[in-house]
């Protein structure tokens, strides 16, 4: 049913005119209102908050960029190398655009990756932000989606043999494995089928899934109100409220965030532009040398690592080796067992238990620990997706739970950290074995959290949330 | 929480140095350290382009760089024609060879690689820069009769590429001392002792790192011609941004003050 059409009062200059005409057939100015000048966020907002909304800016860069990139870049395999080298070189300003292109990349992945933890440690994902949080988790696989066939593009030694292993590791799942790696490649080894189909889903489909993904979160995200360090709701029944009902702890998103967010990009930005023109291979982490080299399928590189973002679910994989997949079936039986003796359900619940346990060891030794290490990595990933229904922390933030919860996370952060560097390095002995440990606890953080998270006790949670005037 | 990133730093470089510790331990030897002053010296990378389209353009292509993007190094169209241009090719054209990759093959045992972008390729994050390798590699070529070309290299044993430069070094040979391993003393190690010149060539040992330093200029220039430019950008960019941040900065303090 269409709204009753307003008029612009008598004397009113063009712009009032055209904005009611706009307005009375989209809602523009309600638009406005619900997300910037009317969105109230918490106003105790600290750092960690920043991180969102460069994540936007970097989307922004890289479809621009892209749009560019894609202008000159030619997706076929004896053309592709010597494309990007042209853009490098005879398109004007193409390097420019390259390099924002390929240190967006990886700037997107520190910025999204900051931003996951302030949602994890703040409690971001507790009721009722789960769906802005499982959304978010959609926008990070699309993003490793995103990057890991983007990395193709370039037709270089890394490209090509990063993406030949990842995809023969599809080829370890049982039965249907190396039909899917096939489909995958769209032909035997990765080849000029493989570049076009990753070009089309870099360009197209990704990035469709991605903004879909991105407008959902951001949705989502007003609906319920932004959590913040105090993990307070200023939106509550209980919170305080002015006489128009706007929550005393709450400002405007525009104009209080978007200057802040002014203020936070200029700063991302003289970092982000001092790596676009200072360091674009920033040591071989964000531009890797070997890939300056044009793919050559007869010669495998000594050494082939992802790009950084990856490599802390690459060691996750690399680290399930037979032995882990012993102490797999280990922690399991003994899991089960106490179960049973400590659990406090009936005998049949307790038999299940022990009927699964078993089912579990019994697949875990019949497929090979490689089709295993491939499972545990793409867990590591979805297993985000459950973690608002694993916490069962009485308190959401950080600042109000037990102080060794803090060390919990610290460890988990240094391990996420150690899992990356080691991703980076060829295998040694000590490299694994830490691996290992580092994947278990990565496994335990999140299995195990519906039972340390309650335990200990959380301090008192504020009414309001703590601010301070600047 | 400042504490908590500070015990995380802390924790942080303990695990990395257990691990890296572990595993340093590598062949090959040091890389010397490319004179970077000759990237802004435009003499030398001229006599760095001279060099390369003499000595490497026979077998090696630079096919993604045009004979007119040399004006960069401050060479007019018409001295790159006359200078550098000897079969015919338009100025506009790419670095390419008549060389035929598979006659090369059989020739050589490999393919000789483009080389528009080789400075670019060879870094190595623990060794040194690509033309650190470049300027190392060039200049450690020694005699070698058991090697099919009589040449080894020291940087990258038993290459296939001969001593393309040896009339401007001469000839050398490199003395080698069996030595006893220090971590297993079953096994001894074939220590490069020192290179003995066995002819002299047209450039004395200096003259000879000096002109290796422009060739590794020019060809670390043609690896990314836009990075003299590059720079100069970043820099206003950056003065820019450091402008806009105080005027950000401002702005975001003016309206946040009424917030109480």
């Amino acid at each position: 049913m269409a709204a009753e059409f307003k008029e612009a009062p008598a004397g009113a200059g063009a712009g009032e005119k055209l904005l009611t005409w706009v307005d009375n057939r989209f809602p523009a100015s309600k638009l406005y209102k619900e997300h910037l000048s009317e969105y109230y966020a918490p106003k105790n907002f600290n750092w960690w908050y920043i991180f969102g909304s460069l994540a936007l800016v970097v989307l922004v860069i890289q479809i621009v960029t892209g749009i560019f990139l894609v202008m000159h870049y030619k997706p076929d395999a004896t053309l592709a190398f010597a494309s990007v080298e042209y853009i490098m070189r005879d398109v004007p300003w193409g390097w420019l655009i390259r390099y924002m292109h390929s240190t967006g990349a990886s700037a997107f992945f520190v910025v999204v990756y900051l931003h996951m933890f302030r949602g994890l440690i703040y409690g971001s994902y507790r009721k009722p932000r789960e769906l802005v949080w499982i959304f978010g988790c959609g926008i990070f696989l699309c993003l490793m989606a995103e990057a890991f066939m983007g990395y193709l593009l370039p037709w270089g030694q890394m490209s090509y043999w990063g993406a030949q292993v990842i995809v023969n590791l599809f080829a370890a799942v049982p039965f249907v494995g190396p039909d899917l790696a096939l489909l995958i490649r769209g032909d035997f080894v990765v080849g000029d089928a493989t570049l076009n189909r990753f070009f089309s889903f870099h360009v197209i489909a990704v990035p469709l899934v991605l903004l879909g993904l991105v407008v959902a979160h951001i949705i989502a995200l007003h609906e319920v109100g932004s959590n913040n360090p105090d993990g307070v709701e200023i939106k509550g029944p209980k919170a305080p409220k002015d006489a128009k009902g706007h929550p005393l702890d709450g400002v405007p998103f525009h104009p209080y965030y978007t200057v802040h967010d002014i203020y936070a990009l200029s700063l991302f930005l003289i970092v982000f532009t001092s790596i676009v023109f200072f360091a674009p291979e920033l040591g071989g982490y964000f531009l890797e040398y070997n890939n300056f080299i044009p793919a050559d399928p007869l010669k495998t590189p000594a050494h082939i690592a992802p790009v950084w973002y990856f490599t802390p679910f690459y060691s996750m994989l690399r680290a399930t080796t037979d032995t882990m997949v012993n102490v797999l079936v280990g922690i399991i039986g003994l899991g089960a067992l106490l179960a049973v003796i400590k659990g406090s359900f009936g005998g049949k619940a307790k038999l299940a238990v022990l009927v699964i346990a078993a089912a579990a060891c019994f697949l875990l030794k019949i497929f090979d620990a490689k089709f295993w290490g491939v499972v545990v990595m793409g867990g590591a990933v979805v297993i985000l997706f459950f973690l608002p229904w694993l916490d069962h922390s009485p308190v959401k933030s950080i600042r109000y739970r037990p102080d060794w919860h803090k060390y919990v996370y610290t460890v988990f952060v240094v391990f996420f950290l150690v899992l990356g560097y080691l991703g980076i390095q060829p295998p040694t002995d000590i490299g694994t074995l830490i691996a290992q440990v580092g994947t278990l606890f990565y496994f335990g953080f999140f299995l195990l959290m519906p039972w340390w998270s309650k335990l200990g006790t959380p301090k008192a949670v504020p009414d309001r949330v703590t601010f301070h005037a600047h | 929480m400042k504490k908590l990133i500070a015990t995380l730093l802390t924790a942080l470089s303990l695990g990395m140095g257990l691990v890296s510790g572990a595993q340093a331990a590598g062949g090959g030897i040091e890389w010397d350290k490319f004179p970077k002053e000759k990237m802004t010296d435009m003499a030398a990378l001229q006599n760095g382009a001279k060099l390369f389209v003499n000595y490497c353009l026979n077998c090696h292509a630079a096919a993604f760089n045009r004979y007119n993007r040399l004006r960069d190094l401050g060479l007019t169209e018409a001295q790159i024609k006359s200078n550098l241009l000897f079969a015919g090719e338009k100025v506009g054209e790419t670095m390419k060879v008549s060389l035929d990759p598979k006659q090369a093959k059989d020739w050589f045992g490999a393919t000789p690689p483009d080389l528009t972008v080789i400075a670019r390729s060879r870094a190595d994050g623990a060794k040194g820069s690509g033309a650190d390798y470049l300027y190392t590699y060039l200049r450690t070529y020694y005699r070698d009769e058991t090697k099919a070309t009589g040449w080894n290299n020291l940087a990258f044993p038993s290459v296939a590429m001969p001593h393309v430069l040896w009339e401007l070094q001469g000839q050398r040979g490199a003395k080698f001392e069996e030595v006893a391993d220090p971590h297993d003393h079953s096994k001894t190690m074939h220590v490069f002792k020192g290179f003995e010149q066995l002819t002299p060539g047209t450039l004395d040992a200096r003259a000879y790192d000096s002109a290796v330093g422009d060739l590794v200029a020019y060809l670390q220039w043609m690896g990314e011609p836009a990075q003299a430019q590059r720079f100069r950008l970043g820099v206003l960019v950056l003065l820019f941004l450091s402008v806009f941040t105080v005027f950000a900065w401002r702005l975001n303090a003016s309206y946040w003050k009424d917030v109480k």
